[in-house]
């Protein structure tokens, strides 16, 4: 893809990614590189589903928690934050 | 705007555009609810080459009168004629206002309503099968149409079901290196289903051409994932065919075992369940009166029995029966083809032993299997591990547990999915201005651009 199509910058834990319009914001956090969310015995999770079921795609989107990222799409500015690091288990980025 | 319709119509996939638009067509006041951000339901998703007919149902879509609220949620339904929806993922452009204030939870009245809630994939359990980069097949296809990079990826797809092959030409075609398809069902299975196809009007799930998309990646029959190996995220993926055990190293892992129909809005409705699909007449009248079920719940056939169904549906609930009689004549002649579906995509009994002792098998809770199979009931392992009682409430590990174990799921209670705590004490009428709707257009604006 070229680097002008990726016209919207938005930040996953903190480091700016830069994606196409139309992008969900799940693909935009696998793009950074992160893990969605930390299961509760402690396991990495990516997204399963696709599709709104599995609920393993949840972040955390400007400061609203559970939300399902794979069926929202990226807007300018948006704030994605992950388990890996509000549960400050690793990460890319700073909270 | 009104919200409160002649129909209303839950569920955006071909069915439920076809539902919609064939109502509106026929003089009804529609509105049609979907919990994606744009139209197309599962198959035609943006981002991928869509065939004709999907462009011009889009065409006759946007060209008429129906209400459209994408990215609602229904989450209740207590009764008929009222569905309860909230707003998914609704937040301020900008990040400095307040959240929540754009939350919405919307009533939405209707004299009928239609059911075009599609169907999920199946997943079963097997070691690493949580890793990241581990997803469905059709989960895979949806995460690269919504902007997932795949080309140059080593990628293998596996499970059961003419998905497989449709996936696996997608991806080949946007450059990812399939380094191979593995199907459940034996060869011997698929050959008998091939040859009851030949009396079938529409192409099976272009099967065909899909293979010849893909004919550099070798396609094993009788053959499945055993474990998926990796430390924080996928690394390779061990196969097995007959008693041959190989790995292969790979990016991504897209492996779905055919598909379970969402009958949970239904079922909270009341209406009939038969072997886990909504019963309905040639109509597509369920067993509750003013309810129409369309598409995947009633049956798994593909796209065009789905376009079929929409239609028929739409025509009955607006009192056009005549017409709805003569498509419902097209749709029996493709029943056939559902049930034989159904049975080439039978699980084999083997895979019954993927998961180990401590293989997890309810992902939200991390219930192992070791302290699920000695539970007689899935009600008991409920209530005495949590399986099936986290966010997804059970839609994942249910469809596995009944292979696993021969549960069958208990009732559906509400809410459908967990809604936020305003949306359960104040369902009211909607305080949304138009602009939310608006809102939830310019996203499918946004989608539309997208090459
Ligand atoms: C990746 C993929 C590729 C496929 N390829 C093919 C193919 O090539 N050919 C073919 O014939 N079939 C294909 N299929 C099968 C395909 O699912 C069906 O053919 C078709 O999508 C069925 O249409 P539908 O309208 O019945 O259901 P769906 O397309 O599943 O639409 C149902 C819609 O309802 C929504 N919904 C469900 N519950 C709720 C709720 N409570 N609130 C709000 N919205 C809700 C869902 O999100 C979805 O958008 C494919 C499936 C997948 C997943
Ligand atoms: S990936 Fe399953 S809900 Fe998003």
């Amino acid at each position: 893809m070229s680097e002008a199509a990726r016209s919207i910058p938005l930040t996953v834990n903190g480091t700016t990614v830069r994606v196409a319009p139309g992008t969900t914001i799940a693909a935009a956090v696998l793009l950074a590189g992160d893990a969605t969310r930390v299961s509760v015995s402690g396991e990495p999770r990516g997204p399963l589903c696709g599709m709104g079921i599995c609920f393993e795609c949840r972040v955390t989107i400007d400061g609203v928690p559970h939300q399902r990222s794979c069926q929202i799409i990226c807007s300018s500015g948006i704030r994605v934050m992950t388990d890996e690091v509000l549960k400050g288990s690793g990460g890319t980025g700073t909270p | 705007m009104k919200w409160s319709f002649d129909i209303l119509v839950v569920g955006a996939g071909p069915a439920g555009i076809a539902a919609a638009v064939t109502a509106a067509e026929a003089g009804q006041h529609v509105g049609l609810v979907d919990d994606n951000p744009a139209p197309g339901g599962q198959i035609w998703r943006k981002g991928a080459h869509l065939p004709a007919t999907a462009h011009q149902w889009q065409a006759r879509l946007d060209a008429s009168s129906v209400v459209r609220l994408h990215g609602w949620r229904v989450f209740d339904c207590p009764e008929p004629y009222l569905v309860r929806a909230e707003r998914n993922g609704s937040w301020p452009a900008h990040p400095d206002t307040e959240i929540d204030e754009n939350r919405g939870c919307a009533e939405l009245r209707c004299r009928a309503l239609i059911l075009a809630t599609g169907a999920r994939e199946r997943f079963l359990p097997f070691p690493g099968w949580t890793l990241p980069n581990v997803m469905g097949a059709g989960g895979l296809d949806a995460m690269v149409r919504g902007g997932l990079p795949i080309a140059g990826k080593r990628v293998v797809i596996a499970g059961t079901g003419p998905l497989l092959l449709a996936v696996a030409a997608h991806l080949a075609a946007r450059q990812a290196k399939v380094a191979v398809v593995c199907e459940q069902a034996s060869l011997s299975r698929l050959a008998r289903f091939a040859v009851g196809m030949l009396t079938e009007p529409a192409k099976l799930w272009q099967g065909a051409r899909y293979r010849m998309t893909i004919r550099q990646t070798p396609y094993r029959t009788g053959s499945w994932p055993i474990a998926a190996l990796g430390r924080d995220r996928l690394e390779a993926v061990t196969l097995q065919q007959g008693g041959k055990r190989w790995d292969v190293p790979c990016d991504y892992l897209g492996c779905g075992f055919h598909l379970v129909p969402n009958i949970e809005l239904p079922d909270l409705l009341g209406c009939r369940i038969e072997d886990g699909f909504v019963a309905t007449d040639a109509m597509l009248r369920t067993s509750v009166p003013g309810v129409y079920c369309a598409g995947e719940p009633t049956g798994i056939g593909g796209v065009e029995l789905s376009l079929l169904e929409g239609q028929i549906a739409a025509l009955a609930a607006s009192g056009n029966i005549d017409r709805a009689r003569s498509l419902a004549r097209q749709r029996r002649r493709r029943l056939g083809f559902v049930r034989a579906l159904q049975q080439a995509c039978a699980l084999d009994p083997h895979l019954r032993e993927l998961p180990e002792e401590d293989t997890i098998i309810c992902r939200c809770e991390d219930v192992r299997h070791r302290s699920l199979h000695d539970h007689a009931t899935w009600r008991d392992a409920k209530l005495q591990t949590r399986c099936g009682m986290g966010p997804c409430q059970g839609r994942i590990c249910g469809a596995a547990a009944e292979f696993l174990f021969g549960w069958h799921a208990g009732s559906v209670r509400p809410p459908l999915f967990p809604a936020s705590v305003s949306s359960l004490v104040s369902p009211r009428e909607p305080a949304l201005a138009d602009e939310s709707l608006v809102a939830a257009n310019a996203l499918h604006e946004n989608a539309k651009e997208t090459p």
